[in-house]
Order: structure tokens, then sequence, then C-alpha cells
């Protein structure tokens, strides 16, 4: 592992578990912004964690050590992804182990131990949350999946670092899959965020929650670390949509000084996307759930045309 | 040049001057007057052609050759039969109160449109034009037949309009891919989609992209020709719109929508060398007739029996320049005529029986001989013409098209045998009954003008006994440019 | 840089493709008649970038023809139509919508196919995309046949109308202006006939449901 390998892979995990509350904050910020609310400041999310982590956690009688487990396993599962998906540099060591269908896989542990754990303590609300968060997961997989492999089709191979690399350092061109690609992976992102047209993050009304449904149980450290995880998570996935569709300003191999300026470059690409994402979900009503089905369906179908129209167009 | 001129100028001033006009009591006069000033304009071109040959005008925008200018001459004559037919016909529709003066004037204003598209189509040498030309002539007479604004009507209109607008962008599909077919041997511009041209050099327009073209304009063509599966529209527009209207739809409209494919198909014929487009219009073309033949079988409403009757007739007709070939072509094209006039007389005779029986439905219209002798015998002529009895001239083509299809396609012959079979016990077993039955209605004080009816009943005579040589040196010429 | 306005009009190609998924799974009339427009403005768009490559003149004018007609005068037409008629309700489809997209998506498919041959022949630069036009005149031609209601018909066809605009652009530098100009005409006078046609059948039936229009059958 070269010094500067090992240089950006550090900063590419520390810069995820120091700015995913920070965007979570960002966005929250915007919508309450939009919804003409003063908001709780940018740094709400760490005071959150703050609070969490110093205050008892408390566990049902009913619980087995799964449960105490699951949140150590999503939070490592989270911050493991963060670490593949090329934030800062192309450079990775860690993504030589895990391409873009390993990440899928290590998204999809997180969701298993998370209802798993739901169900454990046998509330109404744990296992409605988790066969709801296994309902979107099946559905969003193979779309998010055919996004990858659009993705790849282009750069002919699946490891996120040279997709990004032969989208980002050869010679610009429109490949109009993408755009396709591009919209089956927001309508993915949405879903997997449990963010508005999906599901709402800021309430708990029993009928429509998914997230929240699923963590009801938890307190303390392990509230914590699930929170942060989903902060992550959001991370991620608005990575994986700005390496795949907006790549530029990420930093080439053997390139520490280009690391420099890819950390502003990134907090700016996220601020836009934060805000475009306050935005959409400020605009969107949420939809029944019985619609999502639909919802993923239109995504996965729109990844397959993406790799059509690759085929059709050649590019 | 002149005359070509007024051919497209005098329906098109007869269609400004009746917007405005059209519901005056004189109107009716005065569509006559346009129709007859439309036929003496095409029958003066007609005879510059036989005089001077093929025509161009305005830089080789338009284009008279044999093919055409008979089509021209048979449209302008059946406008001008049928104008002169619906001047009683629907002066008795107002007087029933299903034509208000309003009504009356879009009537006649398009009318006289709907004779400017069609006589433009087939004047144009230019295939865009062609395909503008084909959607007005929808256009035109949509909001005709759904002019009595009953449901049924309104229903015949709005599939008229959804299925015809939907063939035509197929037909406007095929047109660009014949014009990207064009275009590296062309070059860019106007030149590229005169018809003319392209038929210089059809031998050099790639086979491929004419091959799925040609799929495209028979299909979209095909669905104003009413070849089945595509034929839906045409017997409701036929049976809910005005009789004239039924009268024109099938004698002109269709003939100018085949008109437009045989064009399409001599180009798709040069550039290929193989029989593909033949093959297909002879598959649709059967399937039409047999299809048609049984569906007709089936019907209540009379004209909507005898646009099932069309349906099958065109399929004939296709099937025929499908086979190709001098004989087969000129048997296609002189049913073309026969069928036109035919077919417009019949429509002519059961428009008079349906406005006295007050029904369209076969069963409820009886003894029209008691009624009204004319009426009576129109349909009765009519409907033996069109079934192919010997002395008319749909027996001479019909003969001709069978004895080829024995020849070229043996195995097509016992299939159009049959069609023809159940269309004749169908139709005849219809028709006996309604002409010769028992009737309480009181006879006609006085019988109706039925001159069109006899003029081309006895045209369609003619035609089966004696073609006069120049209609039959047109005839020769046409058939061997559409080749085969 | 030819390369990339030949990627431009492919990414036209594949918003024309988006839009005309989009109308296809779209319940609601108003967005159908946005989407719409965006359809036309994307058709523009082309045509523009495909008149700047070829330095084809008379391209400008039909576009700014189809700028005046399907983005400006149209819309505003069907907007004014839906307001008069009261029709901003919800369309339902016959089918139901992950059917639609999925015998969509087989369409698609069998449009590349058929256009793939054609392609490779071509000498325009964005030949690929005669293949997204079929497509795209297919799925015009599904969402006719699936909409019960007069207005989402009505727009199928327009849409329609809009795939075989961009599909004689991108493959054919356009047709001859004469021939665009009586296809304008063609589409203005269907527009006008249809809005009449609408008022009719909604006096006669008190809806624009076209599933009153089939007693004409055969029995």
């Amino acid at each position: 592992m070269s010094p500067t390998g090992f240089l950006s892979q550090a900063l590419a995990i520390l810069a995820a578990l120091v700015l995913a509350p920070l965007l979570m904050g960002w966005v929250n910020q915007w919508r309450a912004w939009f919804q003409n609310r003063r908001g709780p400041g940018l740094l709400q999310p760490y005071r959150t964690l703050n609070k969490l982590f110093v205050k008892e956690s408390v566990v049902a009688e009913t619980a087995s050590p799964l449960f105490r487990a699951a949140p150590y396993v999503v939070f490592g599962c989270m911050a493991l992804s963060c670490g593949i998906i090329p934030t800062l540099s192309t450079e990775l060591p860690l993504s030589l182990a895990a391409d873009a269908i390993a990440l899928v896989g290590l998204f999809a542990v997180a969701r298993v131990f998370i209802s798993l754990a739901a169900m454990d303590i046998g509330t109404a609300f744990g296992s409605l949350g988790a066969r709801r968060e296994m309902l979107i997961g099946f559905l969003a997989e193979p779309a998010l999946l055919t996004v990858f492999f659009t993705a790849s089709l282009i750069s002919g191979s699946t490891a996120l670092t040279s997709i990004v690399e032969s989208l980002a350092h050869r010679e610009f061109a429109i490949y109009p899959s993408l755009a396709f690609a591009g919209l089956a992976f927001s309508f993915v992102s949405f879903a997997e965020n449990a963010r508005v047209p999906v599901d709402n993050p800021a309430t708990h009304l029993e009928l429509t929650m998914i997230h929240e449904a699923l963590i009801l149980e938890y307190s303390g450290r392990h509230l914590a670390l699930i929170e942060w995880a989903a902060a992550l998570k959001l991370f991620a996935y608005s990575c994986i949509g700005l390496a795949l569709f907006f790549p530029w300003g990420i930093a080439k191999v053997q390139d520490p000084g280009a690391l420099l300026y890819a950390v502003p470059v990134l907090v700016g690409k996220l601020a836009i996307g934060g805000f475009l994402l306050a935005l959409i979900e400020s605009v969107s009503a949420k939809m029944r759930i019985f619609r999502v089905p639909e919802f993923l369906a239109t995504a996965f179908l729109l990844a397959v045309i993406g790799m059509l129209v690759h085929f059709l167009l050649g590019a | 040049m002149e005359a070509l001129f007024l051919v497209l100028g005098i329906p098109l001033v007869g269609g400004l001057v009746l917007a405005l006009v059209g519901h005056r009591p004189y109107a009716r006069d005065v569509n006559v007057a346009f129709s007859l000033g439309t036929f003496v304009a095409a029958v003066v071109l007609t005879i510059e052609i036989i005089a001077d040959g093929p025509l161009f005008a305005w830089d080789k925008e338009f284009f008279i050759d044999p093919l055409n200018v008979f089509l021209v001459t048979l449209t302008a004559f059946v406008a001008l039969t049928t104008a002169i037919f619906s001047r009683p016909y629907m002066r008795l529709e107002e007087e029933h109160g299903k034509m208000t003066p309003r009504r009356m004037r879009l009537y006649h204003s398009m009318y006289h449109f709907f004779s400017f598209t069609m006589l433009l189509a087939l004047t144009t040498n230019n295939l865009g034009m062609l395909w503008v030309a084909m959607e007005a002539a929808t256009l035109t007479t949509v909001l005709l037949v759904s002019v009595y604004r009953t449901p049924a009507s309104l229903e015949a209109a709005w599939k008229y309009f959804i299925l015809c607008g939907v063939g035509i962008a197929q037909a406007l599909f095929g047109t660009i891919l014949l014009y990207m077919a064009a275009h590296p041997v062309i070059g860019q511009g106007i030149e590229a989609l005169l018809w003319t041209n392209l038929e210089a050099v059809k031998g050099q327009l790639n086979p491929t992209i004419m091959s799925l073209g040609f799929v495209f304009l028979l299909l979209g063509y095909g669905t104003k020709v009413g070849l089945v599966p595509v034929h839906n529209w045409l017997p409701d527009a036929h049976a809910e719109g005005p009789t004239p209207i039924s009268a024109v739809l099938s004698g002109l409209l269709l003939n100018v929508a085949l008109y437009a494919v045989i064009r399409c198909k001599v180009l798709t014929d040069g550039a290929l060398h193989s029989r593909f487009a033949g093959d297909l219009m002879v598959g649709f073309g059967l399937v039409s007739v047999v299809a048609a033949a049984f569906f007709l079988s089936r019907q209540k409403d009379v004209k909507r029996m005898f646009a099932y009757s069309s349906i099958e007739h065109m399929g004939l007709m296709t099937f025929a320049f499908g086979m190709g070939g001098p004989i087969a072509n000129f048997a296609g094209l002189l049913h073309m005529t026969v069928h036109s006039l035919i077919k417009s007389a019949i429509f002519f005779a059961v428009g008079h029986a349906a406005q006295k029986a007050g029904t369209q439905i076969m069963e409820e219209i009886r003894g029209l001989l008691k009624v009204s002798p004319t009426v009576g015998w129109g349909l009765m002529l009519g409907a033996l013409a069109i079934l192919g009895m010997p002395p008319f001239g749909v027996f001479a083509s019909e003969f001709l098209i069978l004895t080829t299809a024995m020849r070229d396609l043996p195995w097509a012959t016992p299939l159009l045998l049959l069609a023809l079979g159940v269309a004749f016990a169908a139709i005849f077993s219809r028709v006996q009954p309604m002409v010769f039955g028992d009737t309480h209605l009181k006879p006609l004080a006085h019988p109706p003008a039925l001159v069109p009816v006899f003029v081309h009943l006895g045209l369609g005579l003619m035609l089966g006994l004696y073609i006069p040589p120049y209609l039959d040196g047109w005839y020769r010429q046409a058939a061997r440019m559409i080749g085969g | 840089m030819d390369a990339l306005i030949g990627q431009l009009i492919n990414l036209f190609a594949a918003v024309m493709l988006i839009l005309a998924f989009a109308m296809l799974s779209q319940r609601r009339i108003v967005t159908l008649i946005h989407l719409f427009t965006f359809q036309g403005l994307t058709v523009v768009g082309a045509t523009v970038v495909v008149a700047y490559v070829t330095q084809q003149h008379h391209l400008y004018y039909s576009a700014a023809l189809t700028l005046a007609l399907k983005v400006a005068l149209i819309p505003f037409l069907l907007h004014r139509l839906i307001d008069r008629l009261n029709v901003r309700w919800d369309i339902e489809t016959m089918l139901n919508i992950p059917t639609l997209m999925l015998i969509g998506i087989v369409l698609v498919v069998f449009a590349f196919n058929l256009a793939l041959p054609i392609s490779k022949l071509s000498a325009s630069i964005a030949r690929g995309t005669l293949g997204i036009a079929l497509a795209c005149v297919l799925l015009s031609f599904m969402m006719m046949i699936t909409r019960a209601k007069a207005v989402p018909q009505v727009i199928g066809f327009l849409t329609m109308e809009n795939a075989l605009f961009f599909a004689a652009t991108s493959a054919t530098y356009g047709m001859p202006m004469v021939v665009e100009l009586g296809i304008a005409l063609d589409v203005l006078v269907g527009i006008f006939i249809l809005g009449v046609f609408m008022f009719q059948i909604r006096e006669q039936f008190d809806s624009l449901d076209i599933r009153h229009l089939e007693k004409l059958k055969e029995e």
C-alpha cells in the first residue's frame, strides 16, 4: 500500500464520518427554511449524536444478542462502504477488494441486520417496518445494480474507482445512457434513504413510517450509531451519485496535491446536492405505500432502458 | 397546364365560396356547378394528356401521367354525380330536421375541400405533399361523418380520426425513410421527394431502407384503403355519415389511398428487385377479401354491409396490384373504375331507400319495388353488378384477376372464390327481400331522381361489354408503368 | 467537437425517450400537457443543433415553427381546452402502469432491432437516434391505445407527431420546407377539429370517456 493510497483511504473514511452528519444537518436546515421555519442549525446532528452517546442505553428484556450487535454491524457496513466509494480520490486500496456489486451487498447486509433486529423485540411496529424495508430493498436493489451495470458498460469495469477514473479523466463525452441511469439512481436513492416521496424521516406516523419504525426500540449509543449510519448512508448514496454522474474534481492516482482541492469540490457538490434534495422533498408529496413498488419498478425500467440505449447508441 | 390549374383551383374556390354561402337554398346548385366545372376541367386535362403525353407543372411539383389522369377524371366524375345526387337527398335530410343550415354550409364547403385534397393527392409529384393531402382528406371528412351528432356518428368520426391519424403517421414515417433512402442518391431538398426523380434512380435506392419504408407506407396508406386488420374505421364511418359522404369515401378516398400505395410499390420494386412489396400486398389483399366477406355476411345495417363489400373489393384490387404484370394491373385498374362507379351508385340507391324507410336496418326495409321501382331496380342492379354478374364490368375485372391468380398463385384462387361466393350469398339474400318483399309503406308520389345511379350502372355495364380504345390505351400504359 | 455534437443529439434522443415513458406512466392530464411541452422543446433543441452542425437554414425555420406550434400554441390550446371542459382530473389507464412500462420496454427493444440495420447505413451524424424515434412513435401509439379519455388520446397523437418530426430531423436533416409547412398545417387543423369534436362528444355523452364510444362493434 503506497503512502498516498493509505492517506487518501484514511482521508476518505474520515471525511465521510465527519461530513455525513453535516450533510444531514444541511438538508434539514434547508427543509426548515423551505417550510418557513428557522431550523435547528447545521450542527444539530452532531449535538444529537453527542447527547445520545452519553445517555444510557435501554434494551428490552426480550432482546437477543442480535439486537445489541445490529447497530455495530450496520455502522460498520456503512463506514466500510464509504471507504470504497471514490469520494476524494480514485486511489483507494480498499476498493480493490470490493467493487460496485459488493457495495450493493454491503448495503444489503446492513438492511438484513436492521430488519432482523427490528423483528427481534417482537413489537408490531418493528415487524411492520421490517417488512416494508425488505419490500423496498428487494425492489430497489435490481435497479441499483442495473444502474451500476450501465456505468460499467461504459468504462468496462465494475470497480467504482475505474468507473470514475474513466468517466472523469478521459475526454469529455455525453452519455445518454447515463441520463436514464441517473434518473433511476435518484429514484432508488429517495427510496433507500427514506426520503420524502417514499418515507418521511421527520415523522412517526405509524401508518406510513418505514425507517422510524425499524429503530423505535433503540436508545442511547445504539440509536446514535444507527442515526450516524443513516447519515453515512445518505452520504454514501450522494457520493455514488456524484461519482457516477458528476465525477469532476476527484483526485487521480498518485496525486496528493489534487486531494487538497478535492475536499472543497466535494463539499461544494454535496452542498448543491443537499439543497436539491431538500427542494425536491419540499415540493413533492409523500406517496401511498402501495405506490412505492410502482415507483421503484419505474426506476428499474429506466435503468434497463439506459442499458438498451447504451447498446443502440454505443454511448 | 391551365387545365391542371383549374382542376385544382375550382374545388378550392368552391370550398371557400360555399364556406360563405353554403347555408343558402341556392348553395345546392352552386355545389353542382362547381363540381361540373371541376369535371369539365378534368376532361380538358385528359384530352391534353392524350394529345401531348405526360405533363409536368410548377418545377415538376405536379406530374400527370396515364395512371393518375384516369383517376383524376374518375374522381371528378364521381364527385359531380354525387353532388347531383346530394341535391335532392340533402334537401330531404334538411326537411327531416337532420341537417340545419349551418351543417349544410359545413357539408357543402367540406365537400369541395375534400375533392381538392383528392385531386391534389393524385396530381402532386411530391411524396411529402401526397402525405399532406391524404391527411387533409381525413380532416375534411371527419366532421362530415359526425354531422348528424348522434352518439353513433360521433363514435364513428372519432374512430375515423384517431385510426386514420395513427395510420397516416405510419405513412409519414415511411415517407421519411423513403427520403432517407433518396438522400445519398439525389441529395438534400425537395428534389429527393419528387416521385419522377425517385423513379429515375430507383435502382440505386438502398434496399434495406426501402423495404422497411414500404412496410410503413403500406400499413399507413393501407389504413385508408381499408385493408384488414387496419380497417376498423371504415364500416363505421360509412354507416354513420351522410350517404353522399359514404359514396365518395368508398368511390374516391379508398382509390386514392391505393394509388399512393401503388406509387410507392413502383419505387420499392425498383430498389429491391424482388417480389417483397408485391407479396406483402398479395397477403394483405387476400386477408382483406376473405375477412371482409365473412364480416359482411353478419351485418344488419345496409350501409355497413356495403362498406364491408368495399373492403372486400379494395382487397381484391390490392391483391391484383400485388401480383403485378400487365394483365393483373389492367384488371386492377378496371376494377378500380367499375367499383367506384357501381359502389357509389349503390350508396345513392341505398340512401334513398333508407331515407324512405327511416332506418338503415335491412330487416326493416322491405318491398322497395312497390315503394319506388327506380330505387328498387337501382339497388337490385347495383347489387348484381357489384357481385360480379356477367354483363357488368366487375365480372370482367374479377375474371381477369382470378385467371391471373390461377396462373401465378394457384393456392389463392380457391380462397378468393370462396370469399366471393360467401359475399354473393350474403348480399343477394339480403337485397332480394329488400327489393321484392312486402311493405306497408305507400308508393312515392314522384319517383326520386336517380339519374346518377343509372348513369353509373350504365357506365359499369359498358365497361363490361366494351372498353373504349383510348381508355384501353390508358389502362395498358398505366399497367405497364406499374409493372410488377 | 463533432463527436460532442453527435452525443448532444443522442442526449436529446434519450430525453425524448424518457419523456415518452414519463407520459406513458402519467396519470394527470395537466402533467401530461407539461410533458408534451417539454417534448416539443426537446425537438426544438435537437433541430437547432442539427441546423447548426449542417448549416441548413431551413431547419432553423422549422425549429421556429415547432417552437411556435408545439411549445406555445398547442399546449396553450390544450390548457384552455381542459379548463373549458373542466377535465383536469386524474386519468386512469386501462392497464396498470408497471405492465405498461414492461410492454414499453419490449417495444423499445423491437424498435431498436428494426432500426439497427438502417442506422448503420445512414450518413447522418445522428443515425443512432432513428431507433429511439421509432420507439417513441410506438410508445405514443401504445399510449393512445391504453388511454380511456379523449384528451390523453389526442396528446398521444401529438406526441407521435413530435417523434416523427424528430425522426425526420435526426435521420435526414429534416423534410423539405414545403412538406413541413404542410404537415404543420395539417396538425393545426387537426387540433382545431379535435377541439370541436371534444365539445360535441361531451355535449352528447356528458363525459369525455372514450368507453362511451364502444357501441359500434361487430356482433
